[in-house]
């Protein structure tokens, strides 16, 4: 029970990698697996975030003179993070345009069909 | 079958992270490094907001890096959907009154916003990545609102390619004074205001601008697609 408390933020955010991981592997949907790649994005970014936390951590801001520096987050994953987040976007946009290009070349999303007329 | 066999797949990944993780503890810190960065951020880049001065001090290579790929999905996007030639001018049903007012007199605050998150990205939460977002959620709500309107393609590649090359151009006046690519040449001034940490401002505001007009972009193109 200690360890599902103690690791319950690793085990959601290694939970939404899975299930990403599983729509990849399993669907054959075109729309469905760029769903899957973002699931999997948001649960890596979830991981970093989660490895960075400190007990009772708050953002790592002075925005006040004379806070205190103990209990702030690593800021390296946050960084890291933060712009993971855009790239995911703009990726994602771009997996989403070669979907529209693939339904308007072979009139289906689903990947056996444009397997079996590829080859 | 190729269910089963994910499972599989997917319980082999399960373990292997699970026994790795139960080595690694929750909640305590790991990284000296991140440590370092609290500790000397202020004094050395200015910058009360620890993150930025990592984003764009201590990993800035790094986050021109990530900048250029955001460019080339951006730019990929483009070439993917434009090989196809412009169909006519479809017939809008012109929206009502109070969407398109709305929309056109949210706007301007929204941008304001935008502004206001990319200028104080030193001394708050936000930064130039999150404010080129709320920039083009901006964009989305007039394309959405009043269909009509649309922005120039060319004043969008304009913007991105002159933010772009702010952001290099500063990195090689840092090459020409002191000898390091991105170095913060101009002086830290006092934390907490918004004249300090050097360089970090002008360099957060080309991002914003960078990463608003490529993200409206993408919207750009993916609605011109749709219709």
């Amino acid at each position: 029970m200690s360890f599902l408390a103690d690791y319950i933020y690793y085990i959601g955010a290694f939970g939404l990698i899975l299930i990403g991981l599983y729509i990849l592997l399993t669907k054959h949907n075109l729309i469905k697996m760029i769903i899957g790649i973002c699931v999997l994005d948001t649960g890596v970014n979830l991981l970093l975030v989660s490895l960075g936390y400190i007990k009772d951590g708050t953002a790592p801001i002075f925005s006040k003179p004379g806070l205190a520096s103990e209990n702030m987050v690593d800021p390296t994953v946050q960084a890291l993070v933060l712009t993971a987040i855009v790239i995911g976007v703009a990726v994602m946009a771009m997996a989403l345009s070669l979907a529209i290009r693939l339904y308007q070349h072979y009139g289906t999303l689903d990947m056996r069909k444009i397997k079996e007329q590829r080859w | 079958m190729r269910r089963i066999i994910g499972l599989i797949l997917l319980i082999i990944i399960a373990l292997g992270f699970g026994l790795s993780l139960t080595e690694i503890p929750f909640a305590v810190p790991k990284t000296k490094v991140g440590r370092y960065y609290i500790d000397k951020g202020i004094d050395q880049t200015g910058a009360v907001n620890i993150v930025t001065s990592v984003v764009l001090n201590y990993r800035g290579f790094d986050t021109l890096g990530e900048v250029t790929v955001l460019f080339i999905a951006a730019t990929g996007l483009g070439a993917i959907l434009a090989t196809v030639k412009k169909k006519p001018g479809r017939e809008f049903v012109p929206s009502s009154l109070v969407l398109s007012t709305g929309c056109r007199s949210l706007f301007p605050f929204i941008l304001l916003f935008a502004a206001y998150i990319f200028l104080h990205g030193h001394l708050t939460p936000g930064g130039g990545f999150q404010g080129g977002a709320i920039i083009a959620s901006a964009f989305l709500l007039v394309y959405l609102g009043c269909r009509e309107r649309r922005v120039k393609e060319r004043s969008i590649k304009a913007i991105e390619s002159s933010a772009g090359l702010i952001f290099v151009i500063i990195g090689f006046l840092g090459l020409a004074v002191s000898g390091y690519f991105l170095f913060n040449f101009l002086p830290r001034g006092i934390p907490n205001t918004l004249l300090s940490a050097g360089i970090i401002p002008i360099i957060y505001i080309a991002i914003g601008f960078k990463v608003g007009s490529e993200l409206t972009g993408i919207i750009d193109g993916l609605i011109e697609e749709s219709e």
